[in-house]
């Protein structure tokens, strides 16, 4: 099975690019731009310092007059460059957006009055509504989504989900749910229509990944107030500075105040904040994940415990034959043989596994069994039972081997023995039994001929690099809990083996339920995955509910993410993008205030060296003159936000690790970096200004 | 700089942790209305006290009830110091016969002593009445005291409570502080000052003929009493108008040591009460330790820069070099019986807490050595800070700086088991953004308003200095006084009251406000992926921010003041 993922599109893409320029000036719109407060301040000087500019130029003032029409040029480009940003995050969005968008074609559906209507009217799939009833026949694409209420078939789900090989989908149970768009490749299906048009699955996914409806999160909406309060403070600053300018004897031009200002209010993160959170939900539909709202990706961030379902997540989702034990009169070879016999024609992964384990013991070859003439019982769940029957050639007539659940087989070969009577059951087959069911496998006994020959054991195959997936999210303060619904015995081995911090055994959806409300009245916010329609609740109830796309309908909605590809470990990467966005919004507001230190002695050095000459000490970087120094603070504070572009969008590297790790990492990183990196920048900037005469 | 000095910090240091961590301890059983062994005689008392003003101890308050207790209490206050100061020379206690003070001045001294500012426009000694001094002053010394003491256990149930409504009850918590632990530290702090020599009578003022052969009027009254509790509660405000530089007010070295401890001492019980009731030691640690690594650095500079003394006196010739004759340095405006050391510490100390007593004058400080008690100040009073403001205070950066760095570990960042979300951002926002406002707004027109300049008395950046101090004392609820600055006018007087008025209800409410947001929270469980607010790595962060947006605020302000000033004198300008 191929699995496809939407092809990684370059942080840089041309086309992506020129769209991106021209939307950085559309977005100049007022009513766009009071949306970012930080932004929308430094507009509104960019403007009263083109006005000054302008006054500059007509009346003659002033030998400052280029300098300030630079000032106003490079204002307008912050501001344009931070729209630029933005722009870059929602085309990589609008882009991928584009490419479901192709699976939207107009289709026409065949509408029919009830399940068993015989005919059908011919509408367009648009004008479908919630609760009418489409057929659709091999071919078809599925109009919209929906769950079959009758009949059989097998969908190509591979627009939607990029997954190659087609899915079956049937009424009742849990796999009734089809989303519009997929293709219908054989048989046929009545399906109930359960989204209005525009709010289908591919309609509210398209509008995610274009970020059309995109609302700020909660942690978006703290920390722009943090902003803003950082910028009315540097306001306050900028305003008030002239009175003690005054006193001081200094006259301080309006433009190098705006400057003063622009440097300080932390543009660099209210540029970027956007763009960082549009990129965190590109990088989850790049894992095949879609998040229902960008609250989610921040709340998996914050995820405490992770509740994993054993099969197909933990272990692998068949148990295969890990050894045979023979009773004290059998041999190992025996029991082999005869199980190998019994598991010929077993196409389930189990039976295939015993045939394997016995080749690989033994050295067993297919063609040494078909010699013979044979007949095969396979399993049937009212026997739980599977076996071979084939005729001896030296004349001892018929022999039989059986091999199954243990009670079933004890009892089959007390049967063959003496017609109905149990006879008494060797000690030795109960303790295997026992010991399989204790180490957390499942125990097959193998009989022959109404003997019994001893037990096979069935092993739940732990996940490869699972358990070092769990000691890695230990790290990261996440407990797992593995729901299960094996025996506690059983589910305690499994749980030591795959490390998991703790189990819930003999699970139901209740008890899942009350598991998940359990640890959140504690105060944890709780992430789980489930596809049937019993998971439902717990899926509405998680803080973060991936659904599994091959999930029902009822599951996909109660959830707040929906992982196209149904890979329950991918919670694992749900968190680690979830932190990534959290880290990189504080990585950058670190980093944009704490480069405000060099910005001060770039500034008021310049601001007030004519009135007293002693500051010029604390002007470190000996930039060539105030005008330079103001002009290189405002250059670098522009292009500070184009430089961070790629690291907005890609988010900051994120190694799982305990907190203490991260923060001393992101700490040095940002905090110190933020500190220094501005000194070297404006100095350089300094020195190019002043060779090119700019200032 | 010398060994002397450098031990006297340290067993100050020393003296200070051993007796903070007991009162603490003590503190926290009596918030929590746990019994202790003042329980025997004081039970009495409070209960008869709740029964006499019809206090019910069990009925908590939401946060918005509990703000509107402190507000009105606040309010009453103001208004009954008010009408005693306009009165005073028809109430009895008034053998110098003090005048009735002028409306704007008794406004703004009503006011300073309300907010716990204890800002002083006036000389005690000539202006106010005995009867004024002890139910004005030394009342407000207690219940403001109190008042602050009261927000900061609000903000500390917060954290300690979870999916509560209520952030208990502002009477219970101010009559708690006042009965059980400002009276009787006051009365034997009262008792060690009367034994090192501070007077307590009600004597007329006595007329001495001095050497030379002039006459001269020394003043008298119940100094002691006023002198403990202007220090316990972090009020400042002296008896005398040179304040802890008078001998009646501070006569001995051993009193000055016991004076800075005594300013100190309650907000550092505060602390680790807050450790205590929130159950976790390491925390309230984090927080002393932040606390006290700015105090020594404070001192430290300041010590450094008084006794590398002044070049411009050294270049005419005269030996600052410290000797076991002289103590060098700059030692104009100090007392020769405290020296270098303990002027700075106590400089430091009054600033970095909101007492805004001095036994030195900060005027005649070095620009380098000055500015550290107006740097104190500019950091928002949290280098232990007032009685409960200080705490309050350093709570509301550590919710700024748990947003900014906690974000860094990549969850949603959280103090406590506490997330913090945008309500408790904006909140705490709210009342940080209130200080530049103040202090630069009303300081910046002070220096330009035709109307308030005169007061300034020094030239050039000295005299932005004096004013930028004045109002950052009053904003900082600190009270003490640059010096050099005359601000008993109309306008000042006006101007500073309001400084003093937003700098502590703007700040009060939206604590409170936390207070009971938080209280509503649930409590996250800590694992490894909490953002770790003990340990070495969180207190340089802290103090890091605190120092960050306090400099990116007042760094301009600071230049065009006290560092150009140093810079000039390196060079040989004075002002």
């Amino acid at each position: 099975m191929s699995i496809h993922r939407p092809d990684a599109i370059s942080l840089f893409d041309p086309a992506i690019a020129r769209q991106a320029v021209l939307a950085s000036f559309r977005k100049l719109d007022p009513r766009d731009l009071v949306k970012n407060p930080v932004m929308f301040t430094t507009g509104v000087v960019a403007m009263l310092s083109s006005i000054l500019f302008v006054r500059d130029i007509v009346l003659g003032l002033g030998d400052n007059v280029g300098v300030v029409g630079q000032i106003a040029a490079w204002l307008w480009f912050t501001v344009l460059f931070a729209n630029f940003a933005e722009a870059v995050a929602e085309g990589r969005g609008k882009a991928q957006a584009d490419s479901l968008r192709k699976t939207k074609t107009d289709t026409r559906a065949r509408k029919i009055a009830a399940i068993d209507s015989k005919t059908w009217t011919e509408v367009a799939a648009s004008d479908l509504r919630a609760n009418d009833l489409v057929v659709v026949e091999a071919g078809d694409i599925i109009p919209g989504d929906g769950d079959v209420v009758s009949g059989i078939a097998t969908v190509d789900e591979s627009p939607i989900t990029g997954e190659s090989a087609p899915v079956i989908r049937e009424s009742g149970g849990d796999r009734s749910a089809v989303t519009g768009g997929t293709r219908v490749v054989s048989d046929r299906i009545v399906v109930r229509i359960t989204a209005d048009p525009g709010s289908s699955f591919l309609d509210r996914m398209i509008a995610l990944v274009e970020g059309a409806k995109r609302q700020k999160t909660p942690n978006e909406i703290a920390l722009t107030i943090l902003l803003v309060g950082l910028t009315l403070i540097f306001l306050i600053v900028c305003v008030t500075l002239p009175g003690f300018a005054l006193y001081s004897g200094a006259a301080l031009p309006v433009v190098f105040l705006i400057a003063l200002l622009v440097t300080l209010i932390p543009t660099t993160i209210g540029g970027l904040l956007s763009a960082i959170g549009i990129a965190g939900m590109d990088r989850l539909v790049k894992f095949n994940v879609i998040a229902k709202s960008g609250r989610a990706v921040e709340a998996a961030g914050d995820i405490d415990v992770l509740l994993l379902d054993k099969t197909g997540t933990i272990t692998l989702g068949n148990r295969q034959a890990s050894e045979f034990i023979p009773l004290p009169d059998v041999n190992e070879r025996e029991l082999a043989e005869a199980a190998f016999l019994a598991s010929l024609a077993d196409d389930t992964p189990e039976g295939k596994s015993i045939v394997a384990l016995a080749k690989s013991r033994f050295g067993l070859q297919e063609t040494d069994g078909l010699q013979r003439q044979m007949t095969f019982q396979p399993f049937s769940a009212h026997t739980r039972m599977s076996g071979v029957t084939f005729a001896v050639t030296d004349g001892r007539g018929r022999e039989e081997i059986q091999k199954g659940a243990p009670d079933a087989v004890i009892r089959w070969v007390a049967d063959w023995a003496g017609g109905g009577t149990v006879s008494v059951v060797p000690k030795d087959i109960i303790q295997a039994v026992e010991r399989i069911g204790k180490a957390g496998g499942t125990p097959l006994v193998v009989g022959k001929n109404g003997r019994l020959l001893g037990a096979i054991y069935l092993k739940d195959i732990i996940k490869p690099g699972i358990r070092e997936r769990f000691q890695t999210l230990r790290k990261m303060g996440i407990r797992t809990v593995m729901v299960t619904g094996d025996n506690p015995l059983t589910a305690a081995a499994i749980a030591a083996e795959a490390g998991v911090d703790d189990f819930l055994a003999e699970a139901t959806p209740e008890k899942k339920l009350s598991l998940i409300r359990e640890e959140q009245a504690k105060g944890r916010l709780v992430a789980m995955c489930g596809d049937g329609s019993n998971d439902a609740p717990a899926l509405a109830q998680a803080d973060v509910g991936v659904a599994m796309n091959t999930g029902t309908q009822a599951a996909r909605e109660a959830g707040n993410m929906v992982d196209l590809e149904s890979d329950p470990t991918k919670l694992i990467e749900i968190v680690m993008i979830g932190k990534q966005l959290l880290m990189s919004r504080g990585s950058l507001t670190t980093f944009s205030i704490a480069n405000d230190v060099a910005k001060y002695f770039a500034i008021i050095p310049a601001l007030f060296i004519a009135s007293y000459p002693q500051l010029q000490t604390l002007n470190v970087m000996h930039l060539a003159s105030p005008q330079s120094a103001i002009l290189s603070a405002i250059i670098f504070n522009a292009l500070i936000i184009i430089g961070l572009i790629p690291l907005a969008l890609k988010g900051v590297q994120y190694r799982p690790a305990g907190a203490e790790e991260l923060l001393r990492r992101n700490l040095f990183i940002y905090g110190l970096g933020g500190l220094v990196v501005p000194f070297i920048g404006i100095k350089a900037i300094d020195l190019i200004v002043a060779a090119f005469g700019l200032a | 700089m010398n060994a002397a000095g450098i031990l006297q910090i340290v067993v100050f240091f020393v003296l200070l942790t051993a007796l903070a961590i007991p009162l603490g301890i003590y503190m926290a059983r009596v918030y929590q209305g746990e019994r202790t062994f003042a329980s025997v005689i004081l039970g009495p008392i409070e209960r008869g006290l709740y029964k006499l003003c019809g206090i019910k101890p069990e009925q908590e308050q939401h946060w918005t009830a509990y703000a509107f207790a402190v507000l009105a209490f606040s309010l009453i206050g103001i208004l009954v110091m008010y009408g005693l100061m306009r009165l005073q020379a028809l109430l009895p206690l008034n053998p110098a016969g003090e005048a009735a003070v002028a409306p704007d001045l008794a406004f703004n001294t009503a006011v300073s002593f309300a907010t716990n500012t204890n800002w002083q426009n006036y000389g005690g000694e000539s202006t106010m009445s005995y009867l004024t001094q002890m139910l004005g002053m030394t009342v407000h010394n207690f219940t403001s005291a109190a008042t602050g003491m009261a927000v900061a256990i609000a903000l500390v149930r917060g954290f300690a409570r979870r999916s509560a409504k209520t952030i208990g009850n502002f009477y219970v918590d101010a009559i708690r502080s006042i009965l059980y632990i400002l009276l009787p530290l006051a009365v034997v702090f009262t008792l060690f000052l009367v034994w090192q020599g501070v007077p307590q009578n009600f004597d007329p003022y006595v007329s001495a003929t001095t050497l030379e052969g002039a006459s001269q009027t020394i003043a008298q009254g119940p100094v002691a009493s006023q002198d403990a509790i202007k220090l316990l509660g972090t009020n400042g405000g002296g008896f005398f108008n040179a304040n802890s530089a008078h001998p009646y007010e501070n006569p001995t070295a051993l009193a000055n040591l016991f004076q800075i401890i005594g300013l100190l001492v309650i907000s550092g019980g505060l602390v680790v009460a807050f450790g205590r009731m929130i159950k976790d030691g390491r925390q309230a640690r984090a927080l002393y330790a932040a606390m006290a690594l700015m105090l020594v650095v404070g001192i430290g500079v300041c010590y450094w820069a008084e006794a590398a003394g002044n070049p411009a006196i050294a270049s005419q010739g005269v030996d600052i070099t410290a000797s076991d004759q002289a103590p060098g340095g700059n030692m104009e405006g100090k007392e020769v019986r405290f020296g270098l050391s303990a002027s700075a510490i106590y400089a430091a100390a009054t600033t970095g807490t909101s007492t805004g007593a001095v036994n030195s004058m900060h005027d005649s400080f070095t620009p380098i050595g000055g500015m550290v008690p107006m740097v104190n100040l500019m950091l928002g009073e949290v280098i232990f800070g007032g009685v409960g403001a200080g705490l309050h205070g350093m709570i509301v950066f550590v919710i700024i700086t748990v947003f900014i760095a906690g974000l860094m570990v990549g969850r949603t960042p959280e103090y406590l088991g506490k997330k913090m979300e945008s309500k408790e951002v904006k909140l705490a926002v709210l009342s940080i953004i209130v200080f530049p406002l103040s202090v630069l707004c009303l300081g910046s027109l002070a220096v330009v308003l035709p109307i308030a300049t005169p007061a300034i008395a020094a030239a050039g950046p000295h005299g932005l200095s004096e004013a930028v101090y004045a109002y950052a004392s009053a904003t900082a609820n600190n009270g003490s006084a640059f010096g050099g600055f005359s601000g008993n006018t109309p306008y000042h007087n006006s101007a500073l009251a309001l400084a003093m008025l937003l700098g502590r209800f703007i700040v009060i409410i939206p604590t409170l406000a936390i207070a009971g947001a938080l209280a509503a929270k649930k409590t996250v469980p800590p694992s490894a992926g909490t953002f770790p607010t003990h340990g070495w790595l969180f207190v340089a962060l802290l103090i890091s921010v605190i120092v960050v947006v306090a400099g990116l605020t007042f760094f301009p302000v600071l230049a065009l003041g006290p560092i150009v000033e140093q810079l000039s004198l390196a060079a040989g300008t004075l002002f």
